[in-house]
């Protein structure tokens, strides 16, 4: 095709910031001139919109461009690649993109996310192949020596999950005339509630066919026929970009009675949440799946033994199964031989909050904390000091900078009290109250807990009263025994990772800034530090 | 916008989702779709397609935040209230919605035209404070971006 190329993301992020209308000027633009490829997002987001053009040299990037400037690019000869201050130049030149390790985003930002034939020339259903080829066996000894573990945040090896559930038998599905044989489940968990977390989302607008080809690899891998994918009602846009991906993969025949030509049957059905952030959690979301309230199961038995409707079930979330297709096809050592410690292969880190340069920046594990949010990530967007980072979701500790030293890598995280969860790292700059940010997460678990087990049922609503006491100024020390003590209870006495993580924003909050609980009821004192 | 409760409509909306296993999500978002709620009058109805008893019903209904037993006003106007947007002045944000609009969380302005809700993450982490209006997401929000967004939305 002759004309001028360009692209703009469709991506959320990017529509928040005006993409749609940038798409609408460039197309008045041009003309019938140009044509427009709407893709996902590379994940700068402070470049965004980025508007990229096809020259002769490849490539050329723009951002962030508002609708306003269209006129002045076009006139700039944006169409030649041509000079203006927003002119990037080649987009993976861009230091933020060229020093990262995209495999799972590889594709992501480059092209329509629903053009299989686009997915296929830059790689896509490689893996699948050579997992038809190689047979279940072999298939799950690759996800295996790949070291790749569940990046929902658990961190569950998943080539153990995928032998778990191979290795079970296929159960009969009573209620269903649906499910009349034995049957085995790929859920896909894309249910990324943690706030600072965005990862599975521009996965399922920006590159749909790799979690559809990971979510075959699995079902090759484990004998399961019937795959759902969970995804959350705050991502209308995911939902439908992934509904429309597996419409054109049924009908190319990835999906269906013959399963991309492996001549088993294997299909996928999205289901959409409604607002549960606990439904998160494995055990919940299978409850949600089948009907009802999204209370936590007690394990065991594992969701690989009985899981969705009692069958057994892979829970996977959308990274650890897109993760899937690079490993089978460039093989294990090649995912294996990138990481930190145990922490195997590349992990999107979401970059959020208060941050100058927010977005996805997928590497291998091991950047130290202080180098993703201050080297990479820019400092904060106010331009005033870091004073706390919550990492790995609203469940995550606070680090202060004392801790920056910290590498990327779920031990490293867990041994200073934190977790690294799905990736997400959210940057509060030196006016956040750190006892407001604890007294928020008492209550983001109260309204949340599923109320199946006591200690977060009622420990949560007591938690959030305890630090609003210690704000007030009343009997602050007490009151700070009390919270901590109260923080065991929900720590080792809770069924599921609500309960039992809430502990760590609100004992880190405490520990690292306990200048901030001391804080006399005296009015403005607070206000006064703020200031200062 | 949205057209009131209709039992025989309902019913064949359930019918058409009853069959799938785990039917209840589908059903009620089916219903809150077309009816913009899910009404208390739509409780037996879903009991008696799924042979579970009305409790059973209401208590999953009650159970997710998303579904309501009132319909919406025209608009709605989801505004994040997770840690990546108040780090960026979120709170703020949702007080200056709150006056804007002359209204708190999940109520609709007396003319019918926005409903407020709060939400838990859009996922719009890095272009926070963020908001979904209807679908339509907006990022970077201040007063004055969320009022001239709220002007285009009648």
């Amino acid at each position: 095709m002759t004309g001028v190329r360009l692209y703009v993301p469709a991506d959320a992020a990017a529509r928040a910031l005006g993409a749609d209308a940038v798409a609408s000027a460039l197309a008045a633009g041009f003309g019938a001139a140009a044509t427009i490829t709407r893709t996902g997002s590379r994940g700068m987001f402070w470049l965004e919109p980025m508007v990229e053009v096809d020259t002769p040299a490849g490539r050329i990037a723009y951002g962030p461009v508002a609708a306003s400037d269209v006129a002045g690019l076009i006139a700039a000869g944006l169409a030649q690649g041509g000079a203006h201050p927003l002119r990037l130049g080649p987009p993976g030149a861009i230091g933020f993109l060229r020093d990262q390790t995209r495999l799972v985003f590889a594709r992501c930002g480059e092209e329509d996310p629903l053009s299989l034939d686009a997915y296929r020339a830059r790689g896509g259903l490689a893996g699948l192949a050579r997992a038809v080829s190689l047979g279940p066996a072999a298939t799950i000894k690759e996800v295996l020596d790949s070291g790749l573990r569940g990046r929902g945040g658990a961190g569950f090896p998943t080539g153990i999950k995928w032998r778990s559930v191979a290795e079970a038998a296929p159960a009969p599905i009573t209620p269903s005339p649906r499910y009349g044989q034995g049957m085995k489940f790929i859920v896909c968990n894309a249910d990324e509630g943690d706030s600072g977390t965005f990862a599975d989302r521009m996965l399922m607008e920006g590159d749909p066919f790799a979690l559809i080809e990971g979510m075959a690899i699995a079902a090759l891998a484990t004998g399961a026929t019937q795959g759902f994918v969970y995804t959350r009602s705050e991502y209308p846009q995911a939902i439908a970009t992934f509904d429309a991906a597996l419409a054109i993969a049924r009908k190319a025949g990835l999906l269906g009675a013959d399963c991309a030509g492996a001549g088993r049957a294997f299909d996928i059905t999205q289901r959409i949440g409604a607002g549960a952030y606990v439904c998160g959690e494995e055990t919940a979301l299978l409850e949600s799946l089948e009907g009802r309230r999204g209370q936590v199961r007690a394990k065991p038995p594992l969701p690989a033994h009985r899981g969705l409707f009692g069958a057994p079930t892979v829970v996977n979330n959308v990274i650890t199964l897109a993760s899937v297709p690079f490993i089978l096809s460039e093989g294990a050592g090649a995912y294996q031989g990138l990481g930190h410690g145990r922490s195997r292969g590349t992990m999107p880190i979401q970059l959020a909050g208060n941050i100058r340069h927010g977005g996805l920046y997928e590497t291998a594990f091991g950047p130290s904390l202080g180098t993703l949010v201050q080297d990479i990530g820019g400092g904060t967007a106010t331009g005033r000091a870091i004073r706390a980072v919550q990492v790995g979701g609203p469940l995550g500790a606070y680090f202060p900078p004392a801790l920056f030293d910290t590498p990327f890598d779920y031990e490293a995280f867990a041994a200073r009290d934190g977790l690294i969860g799905h990736g997400g790292v959210v940057v509060f700059d030196d006016s956040v109250d750190m006892a407001e940010q604890a007294r928020f997460a008492m209550e983001f678990c109260a309204e949340e807990s599923c109320g199946k087990c006591t200690p977060c049922r009622i420990g949560s609503t007591r938690g959030k009263e305890v630090v609003e006491k210690i704000i007030a100024g009343e009997r602050v020390e007490q009151n700070i025994a009390l919270l901590r003590d109260l923080c065991d209870t929900l720590k080792f006495g809770s069924l599921c990772a609500l309960g039992g993580f809430i502990p760590y924003p609100v004992l880190s909050a405490l520990t690292h800034f306990p200048e901030d609980f001391t804080l006399t009821s005296t009015p403005g004192a607070r206000a006064a530090r703020r200031a200062a | 916008m949205y057209p009131p409760f209709d039992a025989e409509e309902a019913r064949a909306l359930i019918a058409a989702h009853a069959d799938q296993p785990g039917a209840a999500l589908p059903i009620l978002h089916a219903l809150q779709a077309r009816f913009g709620a899910v009404p208390a009058a739509a409780i037996p109805l879903i009991a008696e397609a799924l042979n579970l008893t009305r409790a059973e019903i209401h208590g999953i209904v009650s159970f997710y935040h998303d579904f309501r037993s009132l319909p919406p006003g025209r608009h709605r106007l989801r505004l994040c209230r997770a840690e990546a947007c108040q780090a960026m002045g979120g709170a703020r944000l949702a007080q200056a919605a709150q006056r804007l609009l002359g209204i708190g969380w999940h109520e609709t302005t007396a003319d019918g035209r926005i409903t407020l809700e709060p939400v838990f993450c859009l996922g719009l982490c890095a272009v926070a404070p963020a908001a979904l209006l209807d679908d339509a997401p907006l990022g970077r929000l201040d007063a004055a971006k969320l009022e001239t967004a709220l002007e285009a939305a009648p």
